[in-house]
């Protein structure tokens, strides 16, 4: 414990991709393209544009330590822990660790479908470094971890997608390595499955484990790191407290928040459907960047599906900007069925007399769903300024004083002469 | 906050790392502890194969059977038949079907050695483990289909009356050199494959090319004498002469083309693991 579990030092890793976009996946083409090159002499020192994946990161990890990866799509994170796994080597600089590491990049990565789950247990264990022997000593655990007991003996290939996940990660949970390496692996599976793999990878490190984890989930990574590293283009843009550098994050994202053009945002999700547009609008239907606290906030989300999705969810959150979730709408629970078909869609959802301090930016995430496999999640589609619009008397904006208004009165006084309280409150201005 | 370098916590004093990554690799370096370490691996892997092939296929290891056997067929009727090729005065379907053990051996070999990384890019893109078990594995998995064939040979022998000797001990050995032969020749393909799928088109016509440059369907006399030393280079000569001379007790072959045979396959696995673990840096970013 406090002993160095990883130490990188100035790791860089290069992928030329002037090369990689003429990639020759045929012999012919690449014959053709020395070709080429022999007689333009320049060309090639043209094409091949470099493209440092992570440059230059250097930062170390203690034993015990869970310490989170975030930022934008491309900055680096699942190269960083490539490197660390193994997979890929770097391009210069080097990482040592100290300890059996364990990495999980993808769920079910080495699961054959013909095979059933007891034999994919084997072969999953073993691919992770785990000795046969350990495998059948936590066999049980491993099954009652993963809830898919009487489906042993069935090949994965007819697995719910939901049990599929829960039985890769129960058995790389139960591997028990002293380094845990994580990418992501949260961002399937249905919420009791989210919710037992947290608990699970907080019992890890109260084991002694380290973990570094990769997310865009910002719900989590306060609540699970007591350190986060915030990576921007490749390098280490700052690193430190969690919640301090999730609330870096998000901040920096504020700048390009308000192009409402969702194409071009960070996401993930397996594609079948994507959100194209997000507006707050008034009650004439106007957009509008501003939320009045004590309002109804209305938002119009589009949406583009590619194919028919029965059974489909829509969910929208907001955030404060230290990644507190604030409240989430979910189409499950207001009961509304969505069917998606080829082509566009509109969904309005209504947050009703939506009563937030003035003074401080909101973040809305968007996420949609179909039997638990995430079609399209962007983790901040919008940022809402809260005004104050109804001469609210509580005038500190000051986020210290909380995230949440209601009207207040007070009453009383020393206990002798106290008067009557007088309970009748003004009534609310914000109506459905 | 932003700077190049960020220190989450004061340097410890550390033991030795239990693993030291860095750009700079050797030529030729085998990480034969990792090897050592995923040896379990290397059996999941061969088994993981052949159990999905029997899950996938109606008649399962019948195939493994059926195909030598087929051929041998087909090879009797035109090879020994209709063509008349002189089989050292054995039965030309016995003669056959003994060349035809290593070599459909070999072919299988080579052909899932090829597509090895590639048939599991998915693991080689996320999966830590030394990338060399693949290809040991394809070679491994078809020693298995081959076992069975040679119940079927020595079936064979005892319906043509041939009676084997102390010889069929060393057939090991000749397996040895034909599973060397496809391993060294399928290192070179699966990282060639890795960057250009078209040698997954290549296989096939190579295969073939192969076998008639390999005595399977004559034997090794109708070679012309001043060619077999360099007809030797080619190691399934030395493979398939070794089989022929441990099961059937033809003429020992001369020392001469063995080791022609021996040092070309040497050559071919050395090659094959130099380029191999060249290649090996850049599987999981090309894949």
């Amino acid at each position: 414990m406090g002993d160095v579990a990883i130490r990188v030092e100035h790791l860089s890793k290069r992928y030329d991709i002037g090369r990689a976009l003429t990639r020759h996946d045929t012999l012919r083409d690449h014959l053709m393209h020395s070709a080429r090159t022999l007689f333009r002499r320049n060309s090639r020192a043209s094409k091949v544009a470099p493209f440092w994946a992570l440059q230059d990161v250097s930062f170390e990890v203690r034993h015990g330590e869970l310490v989170g990866i975030v930022g934008a799509n491309g900055a680096g994170k699942s190269t960083l822990l490539k490197i660390l796994s193994r997979i890929t080597p770097p391009t210069a600089g080097q990482a040592e660790i100290f300890g059996r590491v364990g990495s999980l990049l993808e769920v079910g990565s080495g699961f054959h479908s013909e095979l059933t789950g007891r034999e994919n247990v084997y072969l999953q264990g073993v691919l992770l470094g785990m000795a046969k022997s350990e495998i059948d000593a936590k066999f049980d655990e491993i099954v009652a971890f993963a809830e898919v007991d009487q489906f042993l003996d069935t090949p994965v290939k007819r697995y719910s997608s939901g049990m599929y996940v829960r039985l890769a990660f129960a058995v790389a949970a139960h591997l028990d390595p002293e380094i845990l390496l994580i990418d992501e692996v949260l961002a399937v599976g249905d919420a009791t499955y989210q919710r037992r793999c947290v608990e699970r990878m907080s019992q890890l490190t109260s084991n002694g484990k380290t973990v570094l984890f990769v997310s865009h989930n910002m719900d989590l990574i306060p609540r699970l790191c007591q350190r986060a590293i915030l990576l921007k283009h490749g390098r280490i843009h700052s690193a430190g407290p969690a919640s301090e550098i999730v609330e870096e994050y998000l901040g920096g994202q504020i700048t390009d928040a308000n192009t409402t053009d969702l194409l071009q945002k960070p996401r993930y999700g397996d594609g079948r459907a994507r959100f194209t547009s997000l507006e707050v609008i008034d009650a004439a239907g106007r957009a509008k960047g501003t939320h009045t606290s004590g309002d109804d906030l209305l938002l119009r989300i589009g949406i583009e599906a590619f194919e028919p999705v029965s059974d489909a969810a829509i969910a929208v959150a907001l955030h404060n900007l230290s990644g507190t979730r604030l409240i989430t709408s979910w189409t499950r629970e207001a009961s509304f069925p969505v069917s998606l078909q080829p082509g566009a869609h509109i969904f309005e959802c209504c947050l009703r007399q939506l009563r937030l301090r003035p003074g401080h930016s909101v973040t809305v995430g968007l996420w949609m769903e179909s039997k638990g496999t995430f079609m399209d999640h962007i983790d901040v589609a919008q940022m809402v300024n809260v005004v104050d619009g109804h001469g609210t008397r509580h005038l500190s904006t000051a986020s210290s004083q909380g995230i949440l208004l209601c009207d207040y009165v007070w009453s009383g006084g020393p206990t002798e002469s106290a008067p009557t309280p007088e309970r009748s409150l003004p009534s609310i201005t914000c109506q459905p | 906050m932003s700077s190049g370098t960020a220190t989450l916590s004061p340097t410890g004093a550390p033991a030795r790392p239990t693993a030291l990554i860095r750009a700079s690799r050797g030529l030729f370096q085998i990480d034969f502890q990792a090897l050592w370490q995923f040896r379990e691996l290397l059996y999941f892997f061969v088994w993981r194969d052949l159990k999905v092939r029997y899950k996938q296929t109606a008649i399962g290891a019948a195939w493994a059977l059926l195909q030598p056997l087929m051929t041998m067929v087909i090879f009797s009727v035109v090879f020994g038949r209709f063509a008349k090729i002189p089989s050292d005065g054995f039965p030309y379907p016995i003669f056959a079907y003994a060349a035809l053990l290593p070599w459909y051996y070999f072919a299988q070999a080579v052909n899932n050695c090829a597509v090895s990384l590639v048939g599991d890019a998915g693991l080689v893109r996320k999966v830590y483990f030394p990338r060399l078990i693949l290809p040991l594995a394809a070679v491994l998995r078809p020693i298995v289909d081959m076992l069975l064939s040679l119940l079927i040979l020595l079936g064979m022998m005892v319906w043509f009356g041939i009676v084997p000797t102390w010889r069929l001990f060393l057939l090991p050995l000749f397996l040895l050199q034909a599973s060397l032969t496809a391993l060294g020749a399928g290192l070179w393909l699966t990282a060639l494959n890795v960057r250009y799928r078209d040698v997954g088109y290549t296989i096939p016509f190579l295969v073939q090319a192969w076998m008639f440059a390999s005595p399977v369907v004559y034997s090794l006399n109708l070679v012309p004498a001043e060619w077999r030393l360099l007809y030797s280079l080619n190691p399934m000569v030395g493979v398939i002469e070794g089989f022929r001379w441990a099961l059937l007790g033809t003429a020992s072959p001369a020392m001469g083309p063995i080791f022609m045979s021996l040092a070309a396959v040497l050559s071919l696995v050395f090659g094959g693991i130099l380029f191999f673990n060249r290649m090996e840096r850049s599987f999981a970013d090309v894949i």
